[in-house]
């Protein structure tokens, strides 16, 4: 009878410890992923996240003799009421240099909307060298009823931008903001 | 824990009125607690979701016989293909192998039964209500799932009203999963007869040991990435919404992480099943037993960190993308070990051509083709072009129809006179081992050149260039699915009329292992007091 208390004992022990395991597990899945993706992001550029608040106190030295092709691509959400442009298709811009470009959009629904621009940079190198002084995707846009805005970013190049890196694309998505307070209307499946 | 102390009474009960036999009526099953009746159980439960799982797949493979829209809408179309996948997955080939688990485990190591035996009746019965929810989708407004069984956001979000019911189902299945797989765990370390050293284990037995920790690593990960999934979509989260600063990209992340290591869940027990197998008939040791163990358990380790393989269009770093290309095709070297043990098992040997053996050599030769593919697309450069085509189809219904399912039925017609005293019909059985081959790779060789031309997965319809690759696919598909029909025949044959040859306690000639020292069929209790390994039924 002994071993079957010892079997017991041992098999208690042995079902806390895998359970405890499993739980961390899920709380290694739910709790640590997220936040580590997101580090894992900004150190390596990975999904071509750029700052999400405005940096200042950058200085740089232009580089005359560096020539880079900005493009500029504009999406809106298969949702959104907008309409949403940039001003050029592409620029020619030097490391280093400050520049401004006013991206245009208009609210095309007879209510009023918040916007939420989610900018993303390509390549995914070019992501942390691209540093934003100013930017109307910081935070969300409001916009009366058939209303039109510009709305301007405010950026330099780092000039020790890795020298393979000779186009980046900065692209714009514009969401309706509504959609993520109010589920409720959640996709075509339900229109 | 007070469960695990209930758990552990139960085991005493059981052991102290074994005089008795099982219940009587459907007390006996609802009730089960008995380590071959769950294992029944949960054989039977798996194959009929093989049948549902199949009839979904014939519904897909009845559209794609020809080019255009023949009989269902695309909608449907898409919900078939998620459903198919997430019913042979979670309900078909994950819970064969517990049952498998269930039966063979005890008998192997000497145990009288499962550690667990409460929660083994508990993490069998959550199945087929999950199952149960999850087919009721199907009459849902929006209809079942349909993004795909990856449910990658933002897609899945857009599900109807199936969505909840989709998450809270695949819960219970992880449920069930971590249950399952803490029961074989503590069962195995606990449980074995006194001088059953680990490496004197039976592959079986270690193949599930790696795999159950497999399950207790992975299936959280899925749980916490499906319940992001609901907090993104009823409680205002943003964990995969761009909008509020989330990135969908991480679910992809998150969900591989769960996903490679599951490929190796549903394949490395039927490793086991055929390194039980291919010994006996060869009449000879398995070569390498121990390397068996090390190649089992550095592909368990390897299956962490190859996940971003099926992300490579993506978008990574170029140094990601290498170390994931490398490290995948560094599994090829242990997988290589094992199917050169195989292989050197049956050297000189003196083979038979028994069903359970036919099977193993089909698993043997058609896996490796699988694993063949899978090292193609594991190259970056090709895996760019080769993406959601159907040469990726191709090669995971390789690893998985004639890999974990012919592993399944080979375990099947192996271990059936010992859990019912006959011996199936070997004619048909050899029949059915030819009908299922020859149709398996009429169903999906023609998919790897479907595939190169550059035909997309995940459609209804496709171009006319693509008819003919598709027609044949569609025949194999329909003779391969009827040909299980003849598998059923067989079980019930023998199960059922009881016809066939009695099997002695060896049922085969001369195999190692324990589980062949006790009568067939199996009585309902064995192994109560601990017996001694002989040399003979040792592995080490
Ligand atoms: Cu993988």
């Amino acid at each position: 009878m002994n071993d079957v208390i010892k079997v017991r004992r041992e098999s208690r022990l042995l079902v806390a410890k895998l359970l405890a395991f499993a739980a961390g597990m899920f709380a290694f899945g739910f709790f640590a992923l997220p936040p580590l993706y997101d580090v894992f992001c900004e150190i390596t550029g990975l999904g071509g996240k750029t700052n999400s608040v405005a940096v200042s106190g950058v200085e740089d030295t232009v580089v005359a003799d560096r020539e880079l092709d900005l493009e500029f691509v504009t999406t809106v959400n298969e949702y959104a009421p907008f309409d949403f442009r940039a001003p050029v298709e592409t620029m020619t811009v030097h490391p280093g240099g400050l520049y401004e470009v006013a991206f245009v959009a208009t609210n095309l629904s007879d209510k009023a909307k918040i916007a939420q621009a989610v900018p993303s940079v390509a390549p995914p190198q070019a992501a942390k060298h691209f540093r934003k002084l100013e930017c109307f995707c910081f935070s969300a846009q409001e916009f009366a009823p058939g209303q039109t805005k510009d709305m301007p970013v405010r950026f330099i190049i780092d000039s020790d931008l890795p020298e393979f890196i000779d186009t980046i694309t900065l692209s714009y998505t514009f969401f309706d903001t509504a959609r993520l307070s109010d589920n409720s209307d959640a996709g075509p499946a339900q229109q | 824990m007070s469960t695990t102390v209930t758990d552990v009474h139960a085991a005493d009960h059981a052991h102290d009125d074994h005089d008795h036999g099982p219940a009587q009526g459907w007390r006996r099953w609802l009730y089960a607690t008995n380590h071959k009746d769950i294992g029944t159980m949960y054989l039977v439960f798996s194959l009929i979701m093989f049948f549902f799982g199949g009839t979904m797949a014939l519904i897909i493979r009845s559209e794609l016989f020809m080019p255009g829209l023949q009989f269902v809408e695309p909608a449907f179309f898409n919900q078939m293909t998620t459903m198919h996948a997430l019913i042979m997955v979670f309900g078909a080939v994950m819970p064969a192998f517990v049952g498998l688990a269930n039966w063979m485990i005890p008998l192997m190591i000497g145990a009288p039964d499962m550690a667990l035996p409460r929660m083994n009746n508990w993490s069998f019965w959550i199945l087929p209500v999950a199952f149960g929810i999850l087919l009721s989708t199907l009459f849902m407004p929006g209809g079942a799932p349909a993004s795909g069984w990856t449910m990658y956001p933002p897609l899945v979000l857009q599900t109807g009203d199936a969505f909840p019911f989709l998450i809270f189902s695949v819960h219970l299945m992880g449920l069930s999963s971590i249950m399952g797989a803490i029961n074989v765990i503590v069962t195995i370390i606990n449980m074995r007869a006194p001088d059953m050293t680990l490496l004197k284990m039976p592959m079986f037995v270690w193949t599930w040991l790696i795999t159950a920790y497999l399950l207790l690593a992975v299936m959280p990960v899925l749980a916490g990435a499906v319940t992001m999934l609901l907090t993104d979509q009823f409680f205002g989260t943003s964990f995969f919404l761009a909008a509020g600063g989330g990135d969908p990209v991480m679910f992809q992340h998150i969900f591989w992480f769960f996903g490679h290591p599951e490929v190796y869940i549903m394949i490395l027990p039927a490793f086991g099943v055929v390194s039980e197998i291919i010994p006996t008939f060869a009449r000879k040791p398995l070569f390498g037993h121990d390397s068996m163990v090390y190649a089992a358990s550095s592909i368990a380790f390897l299956s962490f960190i190859v996940w971003a393989h099926h992300m490579f269009t993506v978008g990574m770093p170029l140094t990601g993308q290498l170390f994931f290309m490398l490290a995948t095709m560094v599994i090829a070297v242990p997988t290589g070990v094992k199917v050169f043990n195989w292989t050197a098992t049956m050297w000189k040997g003196s083979m038979t051509f028994e069903t359970p053996m036919l099977f193993s050599l089909g698993f043997l030769f058609l896996f490796t083709l699988g694993g063949f593919s899978g090292l193609m697309l594991a190259i970056v450069p090709a895996d760019i072009q080769y993406h959601d085509s159907y040469f990726v189809v191709a090669h995971f219904h390789y690893v998985l129809v004639p890999g974990s399912i012919f592993g399944l039925m080979a375990a099947v017609y192996y271990w059936l006179p010992k859990w019912t005293g006959r011996f199936y019909n070997e004619k048909l059985g050899q029949l059915h081992f030819w009908l299922s081959t020859i149709f398996v790779n009429l169903t999906f060789f023609p998919m790897h050149f479907l595939g190169l031309a550059g035909m997309p997965r995940r459609i209804p319809d496709y171009a006319t260039q693509f008819a003919d690759f598709n027609m044949i696919a569609s025949i194999g598909a329909i003779g391969f699915g009827f040909s299980q029909l003849l598998f059923v025949y067989i079980l019930y044959q023998t199960c059922w009329q009881k016809k066939g040859e009695r099997a002695d306690a060896k049922v085969w000639d001369d195999p190692k292992g324990l589980e062949w020292t006790v009568p067939s069929p199996a009585p309902f209790h064995t192994f109560d007091t601990p017996p001694r390994v002989t040399p003979h039924d040792a592995f080490a």
